[in-house]
């Protein structure tokens, strides 16, 4: 436990500023040199239903958010009941005077009531009650011992630009009200404090998604076709956001197979072009998908999933298309399959998967989810590497070295990479056409000779040879050597590492971890790294073991046991290390 | 006019003998020929079907992607590339059944892209199904009692969703079709040319005969006007005893989607360079983060 660190939870309904006061709060925070990581969980409505915002806060980095809250913002009575049980023995439940409420489990729980009349104050001080959640965040300030001016920046900056600065002042009184009211009440009462750090390097607060588009375009990606889906928008919204000062064609198309074919027919005349959807609209890909292992294009393809089958849980969080992913679409094409697990890794898969994609001419899906698209989580500069972005493009042939060409130019010329030199259309010294069918190394089509089909099937699937040995291998966390070796992959990271520090404090050298990012084709170098491992036990968010089966798959290594989750919400250390327990009450059983 | 032999493929069309696809094929060349468009500035992109074959059989940049994807790939390498002329070739059941949705939407985008439909009325390649443009009735190996369906009206479908070019040719006429291509080709917007294709196999309905016996052209008809949407409006539905081929409609001064794109100014992604993020613009993006 970090010595300064604690979690503050919002809930309340849909439309009544949990989301953006939480975020609001976390950027408070992170101004104040403070680590943030949020985890939201909200129902698919945009009014009523139930919706929290968890923030923990703390001075060392922080990875995941914990499932103990310490302060709890409750919006309406409801609130209570959902999140009591979480909120840990002396914490403490912020609440409108105005509320009915249940007393007693309250009591009972050990947790302390924090009643202020915060509807009232911001009617008396702002002129309106909309500004009880402004209220609320002072209180929040003023209870955690947090220096109100930092939240005031905020609101300044929230409403400043956008309403006017009348609403701002207003919304800055109603803040200092609270703050003083709630200090004076409770102030002494809460033991758990942020202080800003003072000198704190600067920070940057973000999620996946803006990690991702962000990396996406520092890589030279300056087209996104897409359809609208949770969780994927943000990241098309992003692109779109910075469209006009970065030269992005963005383009909202009428279904995902359209975003799909279009995105392919920029990457085919030599954009970087990629589209974002969610596993409903990636299942409507699946042909183009094909298209695109087929005519060689490189392509870039962003699966944020959610819990499924169907639309399953739109607001929720997943890991159970990584099958599907893998093996999409008919028959046999090189693939590449990325998925980060942090705002850094988003950002690097964001320029990765473009480099990859040029330089093998072929599809790279990147795997995210809801968790990672929407979770905050504060970063140092180094997190955002700017300066590590490569553009790579491959064997692309420039305007000089086509007018070079002594033969006729061949586009899917035998190689023993499988990689064929690439002109874009445009040249009159490469002029050719790319079938969806089979074709020759001059593309043209029907060409279901034998020797020919010999010669391209074989061809396009080499280019897997030289990206398994590319592909990172697993990264190790903890100590080398482990009683337990925790595998997992994608978003699940920062809960995996918390989970290991925790295991490895009580008991040293109980537990270590293998993250992997790089899922396919399946890196090379994992298998010495799970050779070392003694007990394997892989942690994932699907029901049926999709990594630990492709994991077996490709190493011959049967995973020891197997920890999931399938109630769509994310991972946490808390969940994972009480799973263990379960784990070491049935060693060997649980055969994966 | 540049020499037709230019557009002269390697490959040998496997048409069956006497489809109107060929009177396709020679008339885009000739409409290249003659705006003096080279092999490598322009793309065609089609889907899957006999017709869809066509960048196979022409010596010119040629995408055939899958069933009914045409249009967005097309769209997709105009925006990317606006230096290209691109040409979406699908056929009937291509462009207006599996790739309707496709269709509707690429008409009201009028992105600068031009689009020939093989219109044979029919399922070719898949061996004689009935197509959204069969005639209700019309009796196929899947429709045994006759479709039960009334047949698409391409033409009308495009003026109603404010096409600013609505043509339709015949394949029988490779001269009037070529110069059809060229006016669409030329025309800066989503051009429909709607091409009547006799399928000399599976439609034993629309033959040749059965076209020219009601074909007219309508600038032969000087009471026609091609700016008038009504006009426009009623010969689309003209179809019986008279045919009208020609150009229905064209509306010209609509700014086309890409005139219109602020990204696109300096030219399509595909044409700029790639250069790493300046320093000033990276702070920018890391500015909002704070
Ligand atoms: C997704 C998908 N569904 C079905 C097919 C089979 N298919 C190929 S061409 C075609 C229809 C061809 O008709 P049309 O588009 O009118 O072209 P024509 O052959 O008549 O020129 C069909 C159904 C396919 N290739 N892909
Ligand atoms: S089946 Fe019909 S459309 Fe296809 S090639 Fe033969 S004649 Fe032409």
């Amino acid at each position: 436990m970090a010595v300064h660190e604690l979690s503050i939870k919002l809930a309340g309904e849909a439309g009544q500023g949990v989301e953006s006061n939480g975020a609001g709060f976390a950027r408070a925070a992170a101004r104040a040199g403070l680590y943030v990581y949020t985890a939201s969980d909200y129902m698919s409505r945009i009014r009523g239903g139930h919706n929290s915002y968890l923030l923990r806060i703390s001075d060392q980095k922080a990875r995941v958010h914990r499932d103990s809250v310490h302060l709890l913002l409750a919006f309406n009575p409801h609130a209570i009941t959902a999140h009591l049980h979480e909120v840990v023995p002396g914490g403490a439940i912020i609440v409108d005077e105005g509320m009915r409420i249940p007393e007693d489990p309250v009591k009972a729980a050990g947790l302390q009531l924090f009643p202020l009349p915060l509807k009232d104050l911001a009617e008396r001080v702002g002129g309106s009650k909309i500004m009880l959640n402004t209220a609320a965040l002072g209180a929040t300030a003023a209870v955690t011992g947090f220096d109100l001016a930092y939240v005031e920046g905020v609101i300044r900056d929230n409403f400043g630009s956008k309403k006017g600065a009348a609403v701002a002042e207003a919304n800055l009184k109603v803040a200092r009200a609270a703050y003083e009211l709630a200090g004076d009440r409770y102030g002494r009462r809460f033991p758990w404090k942020l202080h800003a750090v003072e000198d704190a390097p600067r920070r940057y607060l973000l999620n996946g998604n803006q990690a991702l588009a962000m990396g996406a375009l520092a890589g030279g990606c300056r087209f996104i076709s897409a359809y609208p889906m949770t969780p994927a928008s943000s990241i098309f919204e992003w692109l779109t956001a910075h469209a006009q000062r970065f030269n992005v064609v963005s383009k909202q198309m009428e279904d995902e197979i359209a975003a799909v074919t279009m995105a392919i027919g920029a990457a085919y005349v030599g954009a970087r072009a990629m589209t974002a959807t969610s596993g409903g609209g990636f299942s409507l890909m699946v042909e183009a998908l094909g298209l695109a292992g087929m005519a060689e294009v490189p392509l870039v393809v962003v699966d944020a999933q959610r819990p499924g089958p169907s639309t399953g849980m739109p607001t929720r969080s997943d890991q159970g298309d990584l099958l599907f992913v893998t093996h999409a679409s008919q028959g046999e094409f090189p693939r590449l399959i990325l998925a980060p697990g942090n705002v850094r890794q988003c950002f690097e898969a964001g320029y990765r998967a473009f480099n990859l994609a040029e330089r093998y001419q072929t599809p790279v899906i990147v795997l995210t989810n809801g968790f990672l698209a929407s979770s905050l989580e504060t970063v140092d500069a180094q997190d955002l590497p700017f300066d590590e972005v490569r553009i790579d493009r491959g064997e692309l042939l420039d305007a000089a070295a086509l007018d070079g060409l002594e033969e006729p130019y061949a586009r899917f010329r035998v190689t023993e990479s499988g990689v064929s030199p690439r002109a874009l259309p445009g040249h009159p010294k490469a002029v050719y056409t790319t079938p969806s069918d089979e074709h020759t190394e001059y593309g043209a089509f029907e060409s279901e000779d034998v020797a020919n089909r010999l010669q391209q099937q074989p061809k396009r699937m080499r280019k897997l040879e030289a990206a398994r040995a590319e592909m990172n291998g697993p990264s190790l966390y903890g100590p080398g050597e482990a009683d337990v070796t925790l595998v997992g992959w994608g978003s699940t990271l920062g809960a995996l590492q918390e989970a290991v520090d925790e295991l490895n404090r009580s008991r040293p050298g109980s537990a270590n971890l293998l993250h992997f990012t790089d899922l396919w084709p399946f890196p090379a170098s994992a298998e010495g790294a799970l050779a070392r491992a003694r007990q394997l036990v892989v942690v994932e968010e699907n029901q049926t073991g999709q990594f630990a089966r492709l994991l077996r798959a490709e190493t011959g290594r049967r995973p020891d046991h197997l920890i999931t989750r399938i109630d769509g919400r994310a991972m946490t250390p808390d969940y994972i290390l009480e799973n263990l327990k379960e784990v070491a009450l049935h060693v060997g059983s649980q055969a994966v | 006019m540049l020499d037709l032999k230019l557009y002269k493929s390697e490959n040998k069309p496997t048409w069956c003998p006497g489809c109107g696809d060929f009177g396709i094929l020679n008339a885009v060349k000739q409409a290249l020929a003659d705006l003096e468009i080279w092999p490598h500035e322009v793309l065609f992109v089609s889907g899957i079907g006999c017709g869809s074959k066509l960048p196979d059989y022409i010596n010119a940049n040629g995408f055939t992607t899958v069933h009914g994807r045409a249009l967005p790939v097309a769209q997709g390498a105009k925006l990317a590339h606006p230096g290209l002329h691109v040409v979406a070739v699908t056929g009937d059941g291509d462009g207006y059944g599996i790739g309707g949705n496709h269709f509707l939407h690429a008409i009201r985008r009028n992105i600068d892209i031009t689009h020939i439909v093989e219109d044979n009325l029919v399922y070719g390649l898949t061996k004689g199904q009935y197509s959204p443009t069969s005639a209700k009735g019309f009796v196929s190996s899947t429709t045994p009692e006759g479709a039960i369906e009334r047949a698409v009206n391409p033409l009308a479908l495009a003026l109603a969703n404010g096409a600013t070019f609505v043509a339709r040719g015949f394949s029988g006429d490779p001269k009037h079709l070529a110069s059809l291509f060229a006016q669409a080709l030329k025309h800066p917007g989503y051009a429909l040319v709607d091409v009547l294709q006799p399928c000399v196999i599976y439609n034993r309905l629309n033959t040749y005969d059965f076209y020219e016996q009601r074909v007219y052209r309508l600038e032969e008809d000087a009471n026609y006007d091609p700016h008038d949407p009504e006009q426009a409006w009623q010969r689309a539905h003209e179809w019986g005893e008279r045919i009208p081929i020609g150009v229905l409609y064209q509306e010209s001064g609509v700014p086309t989607y890409e005139e219109q794109v602020p990204a696109l100014a300096q030219g399509g992604p595909a044409q700029r360079p790639m250069p790493p993020l300046t320093e000033a613009e990276r702070e920018a993006l890391l500015a909002e983060l704070v």
